[in-house]
C-alpha cells in the first residue's frame, strides 16, 4: 500500500508530468472544494465521537482502564503466561521488502564520500487534512539535482534525497553550514557539520571555522557528548577555542581526568574550582588508603566505635571535612586529614566550618570539644562563649544530634532574644531557663501558668513555688 | 474522556481528532497483527490522544515497554517501536533486533519516531547493522497536544535547555510547525505579537512557511484573533517562585506529569463496610486532573487559602442533594432522584479525593519550613536585601537542604537583583560546590549561561523599575475573592501575565521603557486574510488570544490567564500553549548536569 502511494507521488512529482499540477493559479475553485472537504471530514470525525471515551473505568492506581500505560502493563503481564515460542507458519504472502535505501538518510555513507541517496519515503505521510499543509511548490522539482545551498537545506529538512558531495570547496561547505544554522533545525545542522568534519583535511580548519559559528559548534559538541567521543572532545578543547562552554570536559570525575583538565582554558574562577576539585580527590585517595588500613589493623579505636559507613572517595568537600572531624579531629595541622588543614587549604567559610565541626563532635557526644569550640578568652582573661552561628542554630544542630537536655540548656540560655529563648526552651524542655526568664520578666501569671506544665513534685515545681513565695520579687502582675 | 476539550472557547477536539487520524493511518500502513514496543516516556503524551481501544481496533494485540534483551514473545506479524529519536534508545532497539536473530524471519519491524525522525539515530542503527531489518521508518509529528479545554502542550521537556543553553533551536522549528498545523485547522491568525529572541525566530519561521505555501489560501474563518509569543527568559522570575494555587501546589509538591498526579496512598484508603481491608495500599494513588472533573475545574485555580472554604461549600451542597431523597414523595420524584444518583456519587467521590489532597497539602503549607522559604521568596520579590548574602540560604546550605531548593532561591535572588556583586556570587558558588560537590560546577555554569546567575554589570539594578511599572507586587492581594492576578502568588503578579494583560489593554506602547529592559526584541506582525474572512465582530463579543510560552509555563500563570479570561470587562479570552508545563523544580532540574551519567 505504501509503495503504491509512493509510486503515485512519483508520478505526480516527476518532471515528465509537470504540465499538470494542482497549483495552477486559476484553480481557486477546486482548492476551495478541497478545503471544504477536508474541513467536513474533520467535522465528521469530531461528531461521531468514540463511545469508548465517554465511560471510563479506572483501576486502583487511578489510570483509566484502557489507557496506554495501563495496557502496556496488562499485556506485558498476560504475556508472561503465554511465554512460548509461537509456531509461525511460513506464509509467503508478504510484500517484497521495500527498497532499503528509502529507509534512511545514510550519514555514514556520506562520511565515506559515497553517494547520498536519501529518504524519498519521508514525505508519504504528508498531512492531507488541511489545505495549507499541502506540499509547497518548491518540492515538485524533486529530481533536478543541482541544488543551491538554500534548497539543499530545505530538502534535508523535508527528508528528501540530496547530495552534499557537490559542495566541494571550503567556502561552499561553510555557506551550506550557515544556511543550515539559519534553518534552526538541529537535525540538519548536525548532518551538515558532520559532513564538513569528515570531508575536511585536519580538524584545525573545522575548529577554526566553528569558533565563529557557535550554534553549529554547540550541535557538534552535543553530538560528541551523546556519542561519548571524549577523544575528539578533548582535542577540540586543546585547540584552545575561547568559547565560554567549558564543561563537557569535566564529565569524568576521576582524578587523572581532572588533572588533565587543569591545563584547559577555564575562566580564572572556574580554574580555581577545578584545582580544588583535583586537590580534594588527591587527598581523598590518600586518606581512604590510610584509613582502610587503620580500620583493618584495628589500631585506631575510633573505627571500632563508629564503623565507617562508606569510603570517602568522591564525596563533597564538606562531607570530607565532617568525616575528618569524626575520625581525625585532634591531628596536627600538618596532616592531610586534619580538619584545620582542610579548612585552610580550601578556604572554608567560618560558619560552614563551625557548623560541620559542631555536628560531627556532637554526633560523637564529645561535649568537651563542643564546649571548647565556643570558648574564647576576652582581654581580661574571662571565659566567654562566642559563636559565628546564631545560638538558635547551634541548639538546632545539637538537638538534631540528640544532645541531652543539660547540654541544650547551656546553649539555649545564650540566645539573646528573650522570646526566642523561651520558645526554644519550651520546645526542648529546658525548664530552668523558662523559669528564670519569667522571673527576670517579673511575670507571675506566666510562671503560674507554667507550673501546670511541669511534673508534679519535680525539682522544677519546687523552684517555681519558691519563686512565687518569694516576697522580695516585685511582680508586675 | 475528551469531551472536556470541546467545552472551551476553541474546540480543541478538532486537533485531537487530527492527531488520532494520523495515528490510525500509520497503524494501517503496517498490515496484519501488531505489537507496539513503547519508549515509556511517550505513553504519557500518547495517553492524551488515544486510548488502548483505538490501537486495538487497528490490530494492536500486545504492548511492551522498551527494554534491552529479547523482546517478549508475541504471535504477531509486526513489531512497531514507538520511540523518541535518542541514541540510547537506538542501542536498546538494536539489542532487541540482534537478540531476536532469525527466529522470526517473517516478521516486519517498524520504527515510528516521535516527534520526528533523526538522521543521527538512523545512522546509529545502520552502524549497529540493524537498519536493514526495518520495513518502515516513519515519524509521527506530535507537535501540539491538547491538554485541556484551553491548554495545549508540546510536552517537550528539554525545550528551554536546548534553546537557551545549547543554542539548539530545533524545538522552535517544531513550535512553528505546530502553529502552522493549528492555523490549518483554526484559520490564519491575523495578528502576531512577540517578545524575546525565540519568539522572533518562531514568528520568522511561521511567516516563511506561510510564504512557501503561497498560492494556497486558508479558507477557514479565523478562530484566534491574536497570537502572543513569549520567551520564557523574558520572565525568569515567575517559575522560580512557589506557586500558591491549588493546582500549582499539587504540581510543586507531588508533580503532575501528562495530566496525572501520584499521591501517597494513606489518605485514600477505601474503607468499605464489612470488609477486613486492614492492609493499606502501598502503591501510590494515581489521579487524573483536568477540567472534565467539575469540582476540580472549580477549585484548581483558586489560591490554596480559598480552597478549604470552597470544598466545605461543595460538601454542603452535595449532602443537601442527598437529603433530597426524603422529600421525594411521588414515584416521579423518586425516579428523578435516582436518575441523578450517578452524578451525585461521582461528585461525592471527587469531593473525597480533593479533600484528601487538600489535607496533604495543608500539612506542608502550614509547616515552618514552608513558611520560612516563602518569607524569603517574598522578601526577594519585594526587593528586600537582595544585594547581600542571605543568611537563610546560607543556613539551608549548611543543613544540606536539597540542592534544587538552594538553586531556586539563589537564582531568584539573582534575578530580583539583576545579578550579584562578584563577591556575593563567588561566595554562593563556593558554598554550593564545597557542600554539594565540585561536579555541580557544570550546573552553575549552565545557570550562568541561561541568565539566572550573573554578575552585575555597570548598569544599576532595573528590577525595582520593572516591578513598579508593571505592578508586580500588590500589597493587599485578596486570596478569597481576587480582583487581580497577583492572588496566584499571594502578592506577586507574574511578569509574563502582566505583559499579556497590558498588551490587551492599553497596549505595549505604554510600557516601551520596561520592554527595553527585558531581554530580546518585541515586535508585531500581521498576516493578511482573504477579504471574505474578516470577522464581523458583534458588540461585546470577546476576542481570543493564543498565548504561547516558549520554554514552559507554570500552572499558576495559567490560573492567572484564566482569571483574566473570566473578568467581565477584560473583553479577551485566552487559550494557552507551551512547550512544557513546568515548575521551578522541574525547570532547574532540566538545566542540571549529572556528570556521573556521562562517565566514559
Amino acid at each position: 500500500m505504501m509503495k503504491s502511494k509512493a509510486d503515485e507521488e512519483d508520478y505526480w512529482n516527476s518532471s515528465k508530468f509537470k504540465a499538470f499540477t494542482f497549483d495552477d493559479e486559476d484553480d481557486e475553485f477546486s482548492r476551495l472544494k478541497e478545503s471544504k472537504q477536508a474541513v467536513n471530514s474533520i467535522r465528521q470525525l469530531v461528531d461521531d465521537d468514540d463511545d469508548e471515551d465517554d465511560v471510563e473505568k479506572v483501576s486502583w492506581s487511578g489510570e483509566p482502564v484502557g489507557s496506554i500505560s495501563w495496557s502496556v502493563k496488562e499485556t506485558a503481564a498476560s504475556n508472561q503466561r503465554t511465554d512460548r515460542e509461537p509456531a509461525f507458519p511460513k506464509i509467503t504472502t508478504e510484500r517484497p521488502p521495500l527498497n532499503k535505501s528509502q529507509s534512511g538518510l545514510s550519514l555514514s555513507s556520506l562520511f565515506k564520500g559515497g553517494n547520498l541517496t536519501a529518504r524519498s519515503l519521508g514525505d508519504t505521510s504528508v498531512r492531507l487534512f488541511a489545505p495549507e499543509l499541502r506540499k509547497p511548490k518548491s518540492e515538485y522539482k524533486d529530481f533536478v539535482s543541482d541544488w543551491t545551498p538554500v534548497e539543499t537545506v530545505q530538502r534535508l529538512q523535508q527528508g528528501k534525497a540530496v547530495s552534499l558531495e557537490k559542495f566541494r570547496s571550503l567556502q561552499d561547505k561553510l555557506l551550506l553550514l550557515d544556511f543550515a544554522v539559519a534553518a534552526h533545525d538541529g537535525n540538519v545542522i548536525t548532518a551538515v557539520t558532520l559532513f564538513t568534519l569528515f570531508t575536511l583535511y585536519g580538524l584545525e580548519v573545522l575548529f577554526r571555522e566553528l569558533e565563529s559559528r557557535q550554534t553549529a559548534l554547540r550541535h557538534f559538541i552535543h553530538y560528541m557528548t551523546e556519542t561519548r567521543d571524549q577523544r575528539l572532545l578533548l582535542e577540540l578543547l586543546r585547540s584552545g577555542l575561547t568559547w565560554t562552554f567549558n564543561s563537557s570536559s569535566y564529565e569524568n570525575k576521576r582524578r587523572d581526568f581532572v588533572k588533565s583538565c587543569l591545563s584547559l582554558p577555564f575562566s580564572p574562577e572556574d580554574s580555581a574550582h577545578v584545582q580544588d576539585h583535583y586537590t580534594l580527590l588527591e587527598r581523598q585517595i590518600i586518606i581512604e588508603a590510610a584509613d582502610q588500613r587503620a580500620e583493618r589493623d584495628g589500631k585506631m579505636e575510633i573505627f571500632q566505635r563508629f564503623p565507617r559507613k562508606a569510603p570517602i572517595l568522591n564525596m563533597p568537600l564538606i562531607t570530607t571535612l565532617y568525616y575528618c572531624c569524626l575520625y581525625h579531629y585532634n591531628e596536627s595541622e600538618g596532616t592531610y586529614s586534619s580538619p584545620l588543614n582542610i579548612r585552610q587549604t580550601f578556604k572554608i567559610s567560618e560558619k560552614q566550618y563551625f557548623a560541620t565541626v559542631l555536628a560531627a563532635r556532637a554526633k560523637l557526644k564529645a561535649w568537651a570539644d563542643v564546649d571548647a569550640l565556643f570558648t574564647s578568652r576576652n582581654w581580661l582573661g574571662m571565659m566567654k562563649k562566642r559563636s559565628p552561628l546564631s545560638f538558635q542554630r547551634v541548639v538546632d544542630i545539637l538537638q538534631k544530634n540528640s544532645a541531652p537536655t543539660q547540654v541544650l540548656q547551656e546553649y539555649v540560655g545564650l540566645v539573646d532574644d528573650a522570646e526566642l529563648r523561651i520558645s526554644l526552651a519550651q520546645k526542648h524542655k529546658c525548664h530552668d531557663i523558662v523559669i528564670n526568664t519569667f522571673r527576670d520578666m517579673k511575670d507571675r501569671q506566666l510562671l503560674m501558668e507554667y507550673r501546670k506544665k511541669v511534673e508534679r513534685g519535680s525539682a522544677e515545681e519546687k523552684k517555681i513555688d519558691q519563686l512565687l513565695n518569694n516576697v522580695q520579687i516585685r511582680w508586675k502582675n | 474522556m475528551a469531551a472536556h476539550l470541546s467545552y472551551g472557547r476553541v474546540n480543541l477536539n478538532i486537533l485531537r481528532e487530527a492527531a488520532r487520524k494520523e495515528l490510525r493511518e500509520f497503524l494501517d500502513k503496517c498490515a496484519g497483527s501488531k505489537a507496539i514496543v513503547w519508549d515509556e516516556y511517550l505513553t504519557g503524551p500518547f495517553g492524551l490522544i488515544a486510548q488502548y481501544s483505538l490501537l486495538k481496533e487497528h490490530e494492536v494485540e500486545k504492548m511492551f515497554t522498551l527494554k534491552s534483551g529479547r523482546l517478549p514473545s508475541a504471535d504477531v506479524k509486526n513489531i512497531i517501536f514507538f520511540v523518541r529519536p535518542r541514541l540510547e534508545l537506538m542501542d536498546i532497539i538494536a539489542d532487541n533486533i540482534i537478540s531476536e536473530g532469525k527466529a522470526h524471519s517473517s516478521r516486519d519491524y517498524h520504527i515510528l519516531f516521535v516527534p520526528r525522525r533523526s538522521m543521527l539515530c538512523e545512522r546509529w542503527l545502520k552502524e549497529q547493522g540493524v537498519l536493514a531489518s526495518f520495513t518502515n521508518i516513519d515519524e509521527y509529528i506530535l507537535d501540539l497536544i491538547p491538554y485541556d479545554g484551553d491548554l495545549l502542550s508540546m510536552e517537550y521537556e528539554s525545550a528551554f535547555r536546548e534553546c537557551y543553553l545549547e543554542n539548539d533551536q530545533t524545538s522552535l522549528y517544531h513550535t512553528a510547525k505546530g502553529l502552522m498545523t493549528l492555523q490549518a485547522l483554526y484559520g490564519t491568525i491575523p495578528q502576531i505579537f512577540g517578545k524575546g529572541d525565540c519568539a522572533r525566530h518562531v514568528a520568522n519561521m511561521m511567516l516563511r512557511m506561510k510564504r512557501e505555501f503561497a498560492g494556497t489560501q486558508n479558507q477557514i474563518l479565523p478562530v484566534f484573533d491574536t497570537l502572543l509569543l513569549l520567551d520564557r527568559n523574558v520572565d525568569l522570575l515567575t517559575p522560580l517562585a512557589t506557586q500558591l494555587t491549588y493546582e500549582g501546589l499539587i504540581d510543586e509538591i507531588y508533580g503532575i506529569t501528562n495530566g496525572y498526579v501520584k499521591l501517597p496512598p494513606e489518605k485514600f484508603a477505601q474503607k468499605k463496610q464489612g470488609e477486613a481491608s486492614k492492609d493499606l495500599p502501598t502503591e501510590p494513588k494515581k489521579l487524573q486532573l483536568n477540567s472534565a472533573e467539575e469540582l476540580y475545574a472549580e477549585i484548581r485555580d483558586k489560591n490554596f487559602n480559598a480552597v478549604g472554604a470552597a470544598l466545605s461549600k461543595k460538601a454542603k451542597i452535595i449532602s443537601a442533594a442527598f437529603e433530597e431523597r426524603h422529600n421525594a414523595k411521588t414515584v416521579g420524584e423518586i425516579k428523578q432522584f435516582v436518575s441523578q444518583l450517578p452524578h451525585m456519587q461521582a461528585a461525592r467521590s471527587s469531593l473525597a479525593n480533593h479533600t484528601s489532597i487538600a489535607e496533604l497539602i495543608k500539612d506542608i503549607t502550614t509547616s515552618e519550613a514552608f513558611f520560612d522559604n516563602l518569607t524569603v521568596e517574598q522578601e526577594f520579590m519585594t526587593g528586600v536585601d537582595t544585594d547581600k548574602v542571605n543568611t537563610y540560604i546560607e543556613d539551608c546550605i549548611a543543613q544540606k537542604d536539597p540542592l534544587i531548593k538552594i538553586l531556586r532561591l539563589v537564582c531568584m535572588q539573582s534575578v530580583c537583583n539583576n545579578g550579584f556583586k562578584q563577591k556575593v556570587l563567588d561566595f554562593y558558588k563556593r558554598e554550593i560546590l564545597q557542600t554539594y560537590g565540585y561536579e555541580h560546577m557544570l550546573t552553575l555554569n549552565n545557570l550562568e549561561k541561561a541568565g539566572f546567575l550573573k554578575t552585575q554589570t555597570g548598569s544599576r539594578n532595573n528590577y525595582p523599575t520593572i516591578r513598579k511599572t508593571l505592578k508586580l507586587w500588590m500589597e493587599d492581594a485578596n486570596e478569597q475573592n481576587p480582583n487581580d492576578i497577583s492572588y496566584v502568588y499571594s502578592g506577586y503578579a507574574p511578569l509574563s501575565i502582566r505583559l499579556t494583560q497590558v498588551l490587551a489593554r492599553p497596549g505595549w506602547r505604554s510600557i516601551e521603557e520596561v520592554l527595553k529592559m527585558l531581554p530580546g526584541p518585541h515586535f508585531e506582525e500581521r498576516q493578511p486574510l482573504p477579504s471574505g474572512l474578516h470577522k464581523k465582530r458583534q458588540q461585546g463579543e470577546n476576542r481570543t488570544t493564543l498565548v504561547f510560552f516558549l520554554g514552559g509555563v507554570t500552572y499558576a500563570e495559567i490560573a492567572a490567564l484564566r482569571f483574566l479570561s473570566q473578568m467581565e470587562d477584560s473583553g479577551m479570552e485566552y487559550v494557552i500553549a507551551t512547550t512544557k508545563l513546568i515548575n521551578g523544580t522541574t525547570w532547574i532540574k532540566s538545566l542540571m548536569d549529572r556528570p556521573e551519567s556521562q562517565m566514559p
